[in-house]
């Protein structure tokens, strides 16, 4: 228990101190669908994300595709 | 200076300085490596002509430190690049293009305009062929071992929207196997085979040659009854393969991981999102090929045990968003402000603006009008919240696209105005108006001005409403304790919560107690056993053996279940509930089963050897099966995991014995994704792949082999020698299809979810929320959504606690406003509405003035059935009132 109030103390300090912006709980790297899905899962359940993602838009392979199987679905 | 676009896969041209694609996100402009200055220091026009001085073209690369928990690496895949084989003249001959092209072709915001057109003459191609297997399941250099896993079903769509282009062009598909192992595949691929004109040719081929004037290409293949054809196509596409992504090895160095010899992240069997390093996970196409169902519950799955991992930090470092104070406006007059998408040129090439805006500002309480390029663009989103607070407005109407993907979004800008979010319209001019009618602009742009001018009118006559903020029990309770039942327990657990697991069987382990061994060579007991142990160690979980759900109630966030179980009767609270009941091996009816000893299934078999059955030992000969009991009319799907079953019994049989023969009786060879180097191994140590076809399947009967020992006798046609052959077998091993667990219809009822039509469990969005119900709060994974590895399993429940986790971290949880109401005076009480509600948030209640319907508004889901029913128009759905219905409706009309 000590142990881990004393890494609570910790975090928040380095939250507070000012290099707190590059700081975060995650960090995914590539932004197609699955980049994407873990990164909103993650901000939704109370993590703070950072997303790296190599080309000049998230979105990877399935944005270049056009309806997707099975069900035919835009895939925007 | 115009270069090849890379967006669109190189087909057509883009200028260096250019946005990505029009949905891109961030949506800026970016310049690529093009640029004339970057290139050789000259031009800068770019500079000049922008008039925010937003170019800056010494912009330079910043180095970024960041500090972070955990990782997840989700690098995705490479689509396989067919220029290393000279044999598939790509790029060489102009109209043999690969599957990504043609995904490119097809799009709206593609090349062509979301026209197919050949690169040689531009023309619309009549006859398309299709080649599967590009670079995949060929062990030659340059092309993968491997099976793509994702072609076959993508090319049969490739074949359904080109005949939605024109119903006449003829599709010819020359394949390997067709692996449709995943749900819904199967009936994709009859609806694609079922269309006129497709040909689904089972042959390898060979690009012969391009017609030096028309461009077009031959390709050689042979069939059984033909032999070698030639055959002229307009267009040749290439069902390319997935190669690992770019970079994939000094990815791994950077982060420390390891990769398998295919380049894609090395898996821990027992956890397909662990890598090698703590803290490290990986999720989607770098985990080898998957498609985008698997891409995505990977990510909840990986999402989830970063929770377990950092969840002391939860909420230590996200921002929580607060919005202004609502304004009361539902005194004041209207005062409408109009906002038309361009949607870059998917709405503004067809539709004319300009003229559509200023006709806006004729229409009735519209005190501002206005253009945008993208509405949905940040940026564009602060203008509409900006412009409403500054005009004053009261409502909001943005003529775009979808309502069902941007409608949150714009709510939310409706909201930041201090505006309630339901002052909010939407009319459809992208979807319902500039894609179907593309060639008819005047058209177009007067259909756009009927939307807007109905959705100016239904502005008119929209509410506020509030939404309810329902508290969250904290608890979850999981149904069924196989394995995925038991992952998805566990990792729930890990993150703080208390988790109900009920297990109707006297013991947990599910199904996985009978499987012994994995291809990959994993110890099954023993992963089950540690699994088991660590359930049962854990504080937070409570199992229920001999579990029976006798009622089930509440809704997302407060469900109440009551369960008869050894413990006794319990009443369980919980906020979430999954539903992972697993599936039933079917009972074969055919092939002698049951008759004969030396028939079992694919399964028995598996135990038998396992136990060291010396009658499956010192069999000479074994015939296996495949597709008993499924992929057929009863039962459309293919159970997936049943040709690697039979391919790993068969190869541990060779262990044993490698004099032993075995036969593999396939209808196509489903080994798909990395499984396929177990089939090349299987082929390899001289086990037998006989093809038969449904309507002629293998007939088996006792008899007596030459030497007069009893054997069953199997015959087969065989359909690359073209006649009966006859084999003796000792063991029969039957694949028998896997089917809905015999209590799906009861838990569908409880809790008021619904089945797909094979009878699985149906996900709310195959895609998008592929391990969640209709029915908020509650969660699917394992067998019960559909059959599968158990490694998939694993994926998949991990996945399920992600999403969980997206509920059960917060204390309340948000429900619409657009629910039902009743005018208690018009109601007969006559339940009408009651018997059509799946959600039963209708009750019909004794009351002083004789029966009424009752809405509990937390169970609606503003579906709208029952106001169809109602005989007296008693219940109305709130936002979607008759009045307001009648509004758009006479506005329609009036001009
Ligand atoms: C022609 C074709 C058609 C298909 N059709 C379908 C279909 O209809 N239905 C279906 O379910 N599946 C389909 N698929 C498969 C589908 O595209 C994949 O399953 C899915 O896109 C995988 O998503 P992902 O996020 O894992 O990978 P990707 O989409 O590849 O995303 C990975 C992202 O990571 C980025 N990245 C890579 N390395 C780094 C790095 N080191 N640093 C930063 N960023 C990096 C990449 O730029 C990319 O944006 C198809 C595939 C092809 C080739
Ligand atoms: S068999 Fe595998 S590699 Fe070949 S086209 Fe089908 S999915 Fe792709
Ligand atoms: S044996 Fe099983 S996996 Fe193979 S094709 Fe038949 S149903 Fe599908």
């Amino acid at each position: 228990m000590g142990e881990e109030q004393l890494l609570q103390e910790k975090i928040q300090q380095i939250c507070a101190s000012p290099g707190a912006s590059n700081f975060g709980d995650v960090l995914v790297v590539g932004g197609g669908i699955s980049g994407i899905q873990a990164a909103l899962d993650l901000a939704t359940a109370g993590f703070k994300v950072y997303m790296v993602e190599k080309a000049p838009s998230i979105g990877g392979h399935m944005a270049q595709l056009d309806k997707t199987f099975p069900t035919n679905d835009c895939s925007m | 200076m115009q270069y090849p676009d890379v967006f669109n896969q190189e087909i057509s041209l883009n200028k260096a300085v250019h946005i990505y694609f029009p949905q891109a996100i961030p949506l800026v402009a970016y310049i690529d490596e093009s640029c004339l200055y970057l290139k050789e220091n000259k031009c800068q026009i770019c500079v000049g002509v922008c008039k925010n001085n937003a170019i800056d073209l010494k912009q330079a690369p910043v180095t970024k430190d960041l500090n972070v928990g955990a990782v997840i690496l989700a690098a995705g895949f490479e689509p396989y690049d067919p220029k290393v084989r000279a044999e598939y003249h790509y790029g060489e001959f102009q109209n043999v293009i690969t599957s990504m092209d043609f995904e490119r072709l097809l799009s709206s915001t593609g090349p062509y305009s979301g026209e197919i057109l050949r690169t040689s003459d531009k023309k619309h191609p009549h006859k398309l062929a299709w080649i599967q297997c590009v670079g995949s399941r060929q062990v030659i250099e340059g092309g993968n071992s491997y099976c793509s896993a994702v072609c076959c079903t993508y090319a049969q769509k490739h074949v359904i929207l080109t005949k939605d282009h024109d119903a006449d062009a003829e599709c010819t598909i020359f394949h390997n196997d067709i692996r449709s192992y995943g749900k819904d595949f199967e009936r994709f691929y009859d609806r694609t085979n079922n269309l006129p004109g497709v040909r689904f040719i089972r042959s390898y081929t060979s690009i012969v040659k391009e017609d030096p004037v028309t461009k077009n290409v031959t390709i050689r293949y042979s069939t059984p009854d033909d032999g070698v054809k030639e055959e002229e196509f307009d267009m040749v596409v290439l069902s390319i393969g997935l190669n690992p992504p770019v970079g994939a090895q000094e990815t791994a160095q950077k982060f420390g991981i390891e990769l398998t010899a295919h380049q894609y992240c090395k898996l821990n069997p027992a956890n397909p999102m662990e890598t090698n390093r703590r803290g490290i996970f990986v999720s989607g196409g770098f985990q080898g090929p998957i498609d985008i169902p698997e891409s995505v519950f990977s990510a909840s799955g990986a999402g989830s045990q970063i929770g377990e991992l950092l969840d002391y930090r939860r909420g230590k470092l996200s921002i929580e968003r607060v919005y202004p104070e609502e304004r009361d406006v539902s005194a004041e007059e209207p005062r409408i402000g109009v906002f038309v998408c361009h949607c870059g040129a998917n709405i503004g090439r067809v539709v004319n603006v300009p003229d559509t805006v200023e006709y806006c500002k004729t229409l009735p309480y519209v005190v501002h009008a206005q253009e945008q390029l993208f509405s949905c663009a940040t940026n564009s989103a602060k203008e509409i919240t900006d412009v409403t607070k500054e005009k004053g407005l009261n409502r909001v109407v943005v003529a775009a696209c979808s309502l069902r993907t941007l409608e949150p979004l714009f709510r939310d800008t409706v909201r930041e105005a201090g505006i309630n979010q339901y002052y909010f319209e939407m009319p459809n001019i992208r979807e319902h108006n500039s894609w179907v009618h593309s060639k008819e602009k005047e058209v177009a742009t007067e259909k756009a001005r009927d939307l807007i001018r109905m959705g100016v009118a239904r502005a008119c006559s929209l509410e506020a409403l509030q939404e309810f903020e329902l508290p969250v029990n904290k608890a979850a309770l999981v149904v069924g304790g196989g394995v995925a039942g038991m992952s998805c327990s566990l990792s729930i657990a890990n993150q703080g919560h208390e988790v109900y697991l009920l297990e109707k069987d006297s013991d947990l382990g599910g199904i996985t107690r009978r499987v012994h061994s994995t291809l990959d060579g994993m110890d099954v007991q023993e992963y089950l056993q540690d699994l088991k142990r660590k359930i049962y160690q854990h504080p937070l979980i409570h199992v229920y053996t001999n579990a029976v759900i006798t009622d089930a109630t509440g809704y997302v966030g407060n469900f109440v279940t009551t369960v008869k179980s050894s413990r006794g009767v319990a009443e369980i609270k919980h906020g979430a509930a999954v539903i992972a009941i697993g599936a039933d091996l079917s009972t074969p009816d055919e092939y002698l089963y049951g008759e004969d000893d030396r028939v079992m299934t694919h399964l028995e078999l598996e135990e038998r050897i396992h136990a060291g059955d010396e009658k499956v030992a010192n069999a000479e000969s074994v015939v296996m099966i495949q597709c008993v009991g499924c992929r057929n009319e009863d039962r459309n799907y293919c159970s997936r995991i049943c040709c690697s079953e039979s391919i790993k019994n068969a190869l541990k049989l060779k262990e044993i014995n490698p004099e032993m023969d075995i036969y593999i009786l396939f209808r196509d060879v489903r080994t798909y994704g990395l499984k396929e180097d177990y089939y090349r191994e299987a082929a390899s140590k001289d086990i037998r792949f006989i093809r038969y076809e449904e309507n002629d399947k293998p007939v088996v009967e006792p008899g007596e082999s030459d030497e007069g020992k009893p054997v069953l006798k199997v015959t087969v046609t065989d359909f690359v020698l073209g006649n009966k052959i006859e084999l003796d077998a000792d063991v029969l091993a039957l694949a028998a299809a896997i089917v809905p667990s015999e209590e799906t219809n009861k838990l569908a009822g409880q809790f008021k979810v619904v089945l797909s039509p094979d009878g699985f469990f149906k996900e709310a969005h195959v895609k998008l929320r592929p391990v969640e119900f209709n029915t908020e709060g509650v969660y699917l994974c394992g067998l019960a959504h559909y059959p599968k590895f158990l490694q998939e399993t694993i994926n998949q429940a991990y996945g399920a606690a992600g999403r969980v986790l997206t509920l059960l971290s917060h204390d309340i949880v948000i429900a619409s406003g657009s629910v039902c109401q009743v005018d208690e005076k018009k109601c007969m009480g006559c339940g009408a509405c009651a018997s059509v509600c799946t959600y039963g948030s209708l009750a019909v209640q004794e009351t002083r003035q004789g029966k009424k319907v009752t809405v509990n508004p937390v169970l609606c889901k503003g579906c709208g059935l029952c106001n169809a029913k109602c005989p007296t128009g008693a219940i109305q759905l709130k936002h979607f009132t008759d009045d307001q219905i009648t509004s758009q409706i006479d506005a329609m009309v009036a001009e």
